[in-house]
């Protein structure tokens, strides 16, 4: 087992240096340090000098991959790729736009996007999974029907209107919680109850009916019918056998995003005003600050991949078929 | 007549490339047994009818919205004739009265007043704060204001019988059709029992619920703000009519954009394996560990420093939008083309090993010629299935980047930007609301349409199904 987690760590390492190596060209070859400089000045103050100084602030002004002026292996380290690329593999991202170090930020926001995306989720699971075991169980009668055309309803309609929706319903109209906004300690939850309820609801449509497909291709399975014919309950043998052995496919899509969970969500936190690492990102994209943004790409890919390999181990604890020798 | 001058945009091209290779596909589809039969299963859906229709008629807004032109400028005779910067559609054409009948601010849907109040000089009693009336809405009702729902339901009915007759004249010419060298009356009946291989059933109620809302909200345009007015009093039924375009655009250019790499790319590492397949496997692992939304951001952001640093590439602003809108697609055609990728791969490694291919390998014909004939028929299924499971989520994102500031351009009408612009609304009081919710039923609609489409398609190609 420890074998296979170092392994999967290793193939890891390219697929992140691909990341990197890709980041890198969008970032500083599609256009170059000068084109940033133009942008982030503004078309006012553009003198050569000032795409200059900006550059020079930034250690953009060196040159991309080789850098013939240095001697020994300064000509490799002493470049934009080694400096602002190669160095997130040590966890330094560099500053941001308004100076502060984008990793202590990065680790200071990653509480409040927890705190809307945990519950979230485990919820959402919670309600989705037993929403389809309730569909599945009800299949094929007018329930299971309309249960159907109400998850296709609710995953027609868009996300933004739930949380634009959500706020005027329960926050302006009947002023149950605050609107935006975010606190520490236990007055917390106030500004937490209606995120997490909007990312519930919003939820519900597409997972219950992807849970559903799921739970009914198992239920055509033999060792149910094998189960039936053992005289045992149906509540039993959806409980006992179908909910256990749909557990696998469920994972797959279910044990990957756990880690993407720190990176929050961009739209709720964004619309309600919780500084965590989703309205970072989208600041960021606003201010066009490129160092930020390129620093969210490579972290998000990192949790990516750390779910890939979770999801992994995750087989081999619920399904005994599978080892990894 | 006013001269123009025909503008012919790049997305203009690649929707009419994809009605052509639609038609095209149609023509490919008659000649192959399987699909035929899968298309007919597809024809004889209910659901499925009902909703392509819907989807037709939000296609042909689009079509009529995608041929452009530059109006002529009156200019003074024998001076050479000049054209104006602001490009304008077909679509523009026939809407003239909605494009330009422009109220001062916001209205109320139907209304006859403004939202706001304002100081006006009336004769006699000097400066008067009131509501002003809208210079269009309703003009013609001049003093009797409060018969609105009378005049409008009056109209309304009018336009409904009229789209009663037009359906009528359908509904008759499609049981013609159904019942041709029968008994007169057999059509019709075999429709409405629900008799025939296609469901014309499910199309003539899909087209009379159309007919019905749109014959005589068309009418009633022409006199009121159907949907009120925006804050630079812009209708807002035009706004919805023009978005539906770019939704159109992004949901369809995308996967036509992603289709033949993800086509070409999953054949190839499936069939040839070794390390064709190790490396087109690494570049679309790479690619997916990249939180989708992030990578978009990333490139948009790009682009926009591209766009924003070469203006002289352009010479309308339409035509820089568009260019971003394609940039978009491109990007979101880039990001989205791994998970068919990696099911046509799998899908090749199955068929690779199976009796027919083999013994075409052992014939000696060439392994393009196995692809093209043996292979890509039949991952056929798959390629239909993703290209109609793609687009309701295309469209849905398209309002969610916009909403973030990495969609289409803001000068563009699009469900995503009236979002944006009228959300921040509902904190007024009273609350403006018509601009969002006509924006949200029109794309729940569009969604909901394609979705039903979709499952249809699936239902009728998936062989699991």
């Amino acid at each position: 087992m420890l074998a296979y987690i170092v392994r999967r760590l290793l193939y890891a390492l390219p697929i992140l240096i691909g990341v990197n190596l890709i980041t890198f060209a969008l970032f500083f070859v599609v256009n170059t340090p000068d084109d940033m400089a133009r942008m982030q000045l503004g078309v006012k103050r553009v003198t050569p000098e000032a795409i200059e100084k900006w550059k020079a602030e930034r250690g953009y002004d060196k040159p991309l991959l080789f850098n013939g002026d240095a001697a020994g292996l300064a000509a490799v380290t002493d470049t934009v790729f080694f400096r602002k690329s190669a160095r997130m593999f040590v966890g330094d991202f560099g500053r941001a736009e308004d100076g502060r170090d984008i990793a202590r930020e990065i680790a200071n926001r990653m509480g409040p996007s927890l705190a809307i995306a945990l519950p979230t989720f485990v919820l959402g699971l919670f309600v989705t999974v037993s929403f389809a075991l309730t569909l599945a169980f009800f299949r094929a009668t007018a329930f299971d029907f309309w249960g159907v055309v109400l998850c296709v309803a609710m995953m027609s309609i868009s996300g933004l209107f739930y949380i634009i929706g959500g706020q005027y319903l329960i926050s302006k109209v009947w002023r149950l919680v605050p609107i935006s906004g975010f606190g520490g300690g236990l007055e917390a939850w106030r500004f937490l109850v209606l995120p997490v309820l909007i990312g519930v609801v919003s939820g519900i449509g597409s997972s219950t009916r992807w849970y559903r497909t799921i739970f009914l291709e198992e239920v055509g399975k033999d060792y149910v019918r094998t189960a039936r014919a053992k005289g045992l309950p149906e509540t039993l043998v959806f409980f006992r056998h179908i909910l256990r052995n749909a557990l696998i496919p469920i994972l797959t899509g279910v044990v990957v995003v756990i880690p993407l969970l720190f990176m929050g969500s961009l739209l709720t936190e964004s619309f309600f005003g919780i500084p965590g690492l989703g309205s970072y990102t989208i600041d960021a994209i606003n201010a066009q600050d490129f160092a930020v943004v390129r620093s969210m790409v490579f972290i998000g890919s990192l949790l990516y991949i750390v779910g890939l390999i979770l999801t992994d181990i995750s087989y081999t604890l619920v399904d005994p078929r599978i080892r990894f020798e | 007549m006013m001269g123009f001058q025909i503008v012919v945009l790049w997305s203009d091209i690649l929707i009419w490339l994809l009605l052509a290779a639609g038609i095209g596909f149609a023509v490919l589809i008659a000649r192959n047994p399987p699909l035929l039969a899968a298309w007919r299963r597809v024809g004889a859906s209910r659901v499925g009818m009902a909703s392509a229709t819907v989807l037709l008629a939000f296609i042909l807004v689009g079509l009529l919205d995608s041929l452009h032109y530059r109006p002529a400028l009156e200019g003074k005779p024998g001076q050479e004739t000049r054209y104006a910067v602001e490009v304008l559609s077909v679509l523009d054409a026939l809407a003239t009265p909605l494009r330009t009948r422009n109220e001062k601010t916001y209205s109320e849907p139907f209304a006859t007043r403004l939202y706001a109040k304002e100081t006006v000089d009336v004769p006699g009693q000097g400066a008067v704060r009131e509501y002003p009336r809208l210079k269009h809405g309703g003009k013609h009702l001049a003093e009797r204001e409060d018969e609105v729902a009378a005049d409008a339901g009056f109209t309304a009915f009018r336009a409904g019988v009229l789209a009663f007759l037009c359906w009528l004249a359908v509904a008759g010419l499609a049981s013609g059709a159904v019942g041709r060298g029968e008994a007169p009356g057999t059509g019709w009946q075999r429709i409405w029992r629900g008799e025939t291989a296609f469901a014309w059933n499910a199309v003539l109620v899909a087209l009379a619920l159309m007919l019905l809302v749109a014959v005589p909200l068309f009418w009633l345009s022409g006199q009121y703000h159907v949907f009120g007015t925006d804050k630079v009093g812009q209708d807002v039924l035009y706004q919805i009519l023009k978005s539906v375009r770019t939704g159109l655009i992004i949901g369809l250019v995308t996967t036509l954009v992603m289709l033949p790499m993800a086509v070409l790319l999953g054949i190839v590492a499936g069939y040839f394996r070794g390390w064709a397949d190790d490396a087109i496997q690494y570049l679309y692992t790479v690619l997916n560990s990249i939180p989708g939304v992030l990578l978009i951001a990333a490139a948009v952001l790009m682009m926009q420093v591209v766009i924003d640093t070469h203006p002289q590439w352009f010479s309308t602003a339409a035509e820089r939008a568009d260019l971003r809108l394609l940039a978009l697609c491109f990007i979101l055609g880039i990001t989205s083309w791994t998970g068919l990728c990696r099911l046509l791969r799998g899908e090749t490694l199955k068929l690779r090993e199976l009796e027919y291919i083999q013994a075409a390998q052992a014939f000696g014909v060439s392994s393009w010629r196995i692809i093209v004939r043996h292979i890509l028929p039949n991952l056929m299924h798959i390629v239909i299935i993703a290209l109609v499971m793609d687009f309701s989520g295309l469209v849905l994102a398209e309002a969610v980047l916009s909403y973030v500031g990495i969609g289409v351009d803001p000068t563009m009408t699009s469900f995503g930007t009236m979002i944006n612009n009228a959300r921040m609304e509902l904190g007024r009081e009273p609350v403006v609301w018509w601009s969002l919710a006509a924006a949200f039923a029109a794309m729940f609609i569009l969604v909901l349409a394609a979705n039903l489409f979709a499952d249809a398609v699936r239902d009728a190609f998936d062989p699991r199904a």
